[in-house]
């Protein structure tokens, strides 16, 4: 029974924020939504005994990227930004579609059949903790996408630089 | 628990319950007694935005660095070898953002 | 925990000295001040991949995670034809529209990376890995002119959308990861058919979003929405890049993903693949006749052939797949050596790339509008070009498989193709120049015409070189 009130709570909650997000014409007030958004979406993985992507979720998406959307909302012109119409004309649309989408989803979801956990179920992480856990896996099996992933990483490096440096951009 | 109940209780009773008359002078930030002038916000930099990325990007690769400090002792030479390359990896990038003076502020 | 076993490298070789390569000339951007180097550089860093290429053991690595075969052979090598064709009409176009920086050509090689990962992906991880890596790099490129807005709302509209279509992907890899307990495509096939669960929603609803994700990089309808703005208002020849690379990546994993994973349920997806084939196909070609800009017709001609090419995947067969191939190879000699003629009528000051500047170019260049007129044949289809051949293949292949009703309706779109097409060829042969219109020919761009020209005719006159190399490539999936 408590679990299942504790995930009702975070689902409803993080539903609840979501829509929050995108409805707000204050650009400053949705980034603040997000923020208890990450926070729930933590307490989630927290609940799925994933302690440390947890606190990644916190460390990486509260602290850095959270920050990062901030300084964006910043460069905007906030006083016209808000004059903006917030939705704009094709939201019946958007809104039919997303509902025929989720009516879709929760029709699929009912039939759903879990697979059998693997050599790493509940108990398994339990035992050796989930950053061990993730650890051996990730350094082992998944070292590719790891690799890949370092990569994915230098882009973003670059496109900051190529698309923001503005000292680079001047005509020769 | 009863005292922290009592103290967000009288707040949270004081905001149904209080008058709220705001008017345009009452509702305009306090600088001084003066007319306030201009926006409280200013537009940033775009300079903010390159360190902002510049720090997701680090911030991350040190985030791969936790787990695999956790685990080295059990996978070992192969787990070294397997960071170097991540890191040099990225460290092309931070020469590379170094020479392009993403670090120099003007 | 099982000891850690050295996977074998011998497979990702040519990805590896990609890698390598591509971080070189990042560095040597900082090095050298003359950016033809670093052009050159690329060029020999992808011929040097190329011969890698051809060492590289058909094998599976990496737990089955990233898979060497003749399919992904084939792929990688439209993609790295696409790097020395872009970077040989970049060259003096980069310095005309002013954002000769270094970035440009190491962006290129790892946004080919992402392409060669996707190509190869045995894993869902690994594909969506190597489809991010594309996509960011090509988003960065489609805003390389930060000075100018449209550079800028292309990069805009290709990342808002990209992210969408990424969210897509995400969903159904989660979706088709809860069922079955793994990402790796033939033990996603395995589970789905020895559980039984061909009919499961869930299976269904799974293969509709990577069919979404996928429908989105391929820029079919009505996913396509990006496609004619990223395309207008990208620099042109990262446009020439971006239409003959993300769109063959996406068609790899598109053949993988459907034909391995999926395998099981080929008629729902065909189910699902034809009315977007049969819209693409209708929207492309329609919504083409009424434009004016040139590089916006190519979009909506690029939806068009996505439409096509799409015609092989749904016949099934590895017949079909193998006339896929071999249209992607020809499309990219094609449209490349199109976008080379535009890039040619770009100079300083004149842009260009509206259709009314194309007339009566057959008097003061009359090479140019030759080739132009090869290209433009080519990819209405009509014969003895390329074009001609690759459409013929695919057809026939949709025939063989059942779907002589579908390949109709693609020839009727077809004819309709050729009135924009041969617009064009009427402009610059039928009226008078207004007027003079100057080239920015250089060595580079004559060597890439020439390539795209002659493997246009010669593929068009002897095309059973590349199909049964096609066909072996097949073979082996």
């Amino acid at each position: 029974m408590l679990p299942k009130l504790f995930f009702g709570y975070y689902a409803v909650v993080i539903i609840v924020l979501s829509l929050l997000v995108v409805t707000r014409k204050n650009p400053v007030h949705s980034v603040m939504w997000m923020l208890l958004l990450f926070f729930h979406i933590a307490g989630l993985y927290l609940f799925l005994n994933a302690e440390f992507i947890a606190a990644i979720q916190i460390i990486v998406y509260a602290g850095a990227i959270l920050v990062l959307f901030l300084f964006v909302v910043l460069l905007l012109n906030l006083r016209e930004e808000l004059l903006i119409e917030r939705f704009i004309g094709t939201w019946p649309t958007a809104l039919v579609i997303s509902v025929s989408l989720l009516i879709l989803v929760i029709r699929a979801i009912q039939d759903m059949a879990l697979a059998p956990p693997g050599n790493h179920s509940v108990d398994a992480i339990q035992a050796e903790t989930h950053t061990v856990a993730l650890g051996k896996i990730l350094y082992t099996d998944y070292l590719f996408p790891f690799e890949i992933a370092s990569v994915v990483l230098l882009i973003a490096i670059i496109g900051a630089l190529v698309l923001a440096k503005r000292k680079m951009r001047s005509p020769q | 628990m009863i005292a922290t109940a009592f103290a967000l209780g009288a707040l949270v009773v004081g905001s149904i319950f209080r008058l709220k008359r705001p008017y345009a002078e009452k509702l305009m930030p306090y600088e001084s007694g003066n007319p306030p002038v201009g926006e409280p916000r200013q537009r940033f930099s775009v300079k903010f935005y390159i360190i902002a990325m510049l720090f997701v990007v680090f911030d991350v690769e040190a985030v791969f660095l936790y787990p695999w400090a956790i685990v080295f002792d059990k996978i070992g030479l192969y787990a070294f070898i397997e960071m170097v390359i991540f890191i040099v990896i990225l460290f092309v990038g931070y020469i590379y953002a170094w020479k392009k003076e993403a670090f120099v502020w003007d | 925990m099982p000891e850690f076993v050295m996977p074998d490298l011998a497979p990702v070789m040519p990805e590896i000295v990609m890698t390598i390569l591509a971080l070189v000339t990042l560095i040597a951007d900082i090095i050298f001040k003359r950016k033809e180097t670093l052009a050159i550089l690329s060029i020999a860093s992808v011929v040097l991949v190329f011969f890698v290429l051809f060492g590289t053991p058909f094998k599976t690595t990496f737990n089955g995670m990233f898979i060497a075969d003749g399919y992904s052979l084939f792929f990688k090598l439209i993609f790295l034809l696409n790097v020395v064709l872009t970077v040989l009409i970049s060259m003096r176009y980069l310095v005309i529209e002013r954002v000769n920086f270094g970035e440009y050509y190491s962006l290129i090689l790892f946004a080919t990376l992402g392409m060669m990962l996707m190509a190869s992906a045995g894993d869902l991880i690994v594909l969506y890995l190597g489809l991010e890596l594309m996509a960011l790099s090509t988003y960065i490129l489609a805003g390389f002119i930060t000075y100018d807005m449209k550079s800028n709302e292309a990069a805009m509209k290709y990342f808002l959308l990209g992210a969408f279509a990424s969210a897509f992907l995400l969903y159904g890899i989660s979706m088709i990861y809860g069922l079955t307990g793994t990402t790796d495509l033939n033990a996603i096939s395995e589970y789905i058919i020895l559980n039984g669960l061909t009919a499961n929603p869930v299976v269904m609803l799974s293969m509709i979003l990577f069919a979404v994700a996928f429908s989105f990089k391929i820029a079919a309808v009505p996913f396509h929405m990006w496609a004619p703005d990223a395309y207008e208002g990208a620099p042109t020849s990262v446009t020439a890049f971006m239409s003959v690379g993300p769109k063959a990546a996406g068609f790899a994993v598109l053949g993988r993903v459907f034909l391995i994973a999926f395998g099981s349920v080929r008629m729902d997806w065909s189910a699902v693949l034809i009315p977007i084939a049969i819209l693409t196909m209708g929207v492309g070609n329609i919504v083409a006749l009424s434009q004016t800009n040139i590089k916006r017709m190519l979009a909506y001609s690029s939806i068009a052939h996505a439409g096509y090419a799409l015609l092989g995947i749904i016949a099934g067969t590895g017949e079909g797949l193998a006339s896929v191939m071999n249209y992607l190879l020809i499309y990219a000699f094609m449209n490349i050596g199109a976008f080379a003629v535009i890039i040619m009528l770009r100079t300083e000051g004149f842009k260009g790339d509206t259709i009314t500047d194309y007339e009566g170019l057959a008097k003061s260049h009359p090479l140019a509008a030759a080739l132009m007129l090869v290209f433009m044949f080519s990819l209405t289809g009509i014969p003895p070009t390329a074009g001609f051949m690759g459409k013929l293949y695919i057809f026939m292949s949709a025939v063989y498989a059942g779907y002589t009703w579908l390949v109709v309706v693609a020839v009727i779109f077809s004819a309709i193709s050729a009135y924009f097409y041969l617009r064009i060829v009427m402009y610059m042969y039928m009226r008078e120049p207004k007027e003079s219109v100057s080239l920015a020919a250089t060595p580079a761009l004559g060597i890439a015409l020439a390539i795209t020209a002659a493997a246009v005719i010669i593929i068009g006159v002897l095309p059973s070189a590349v199909v049964s190399f096609a066909r072996a490539a097949v073979a082996g999936f």
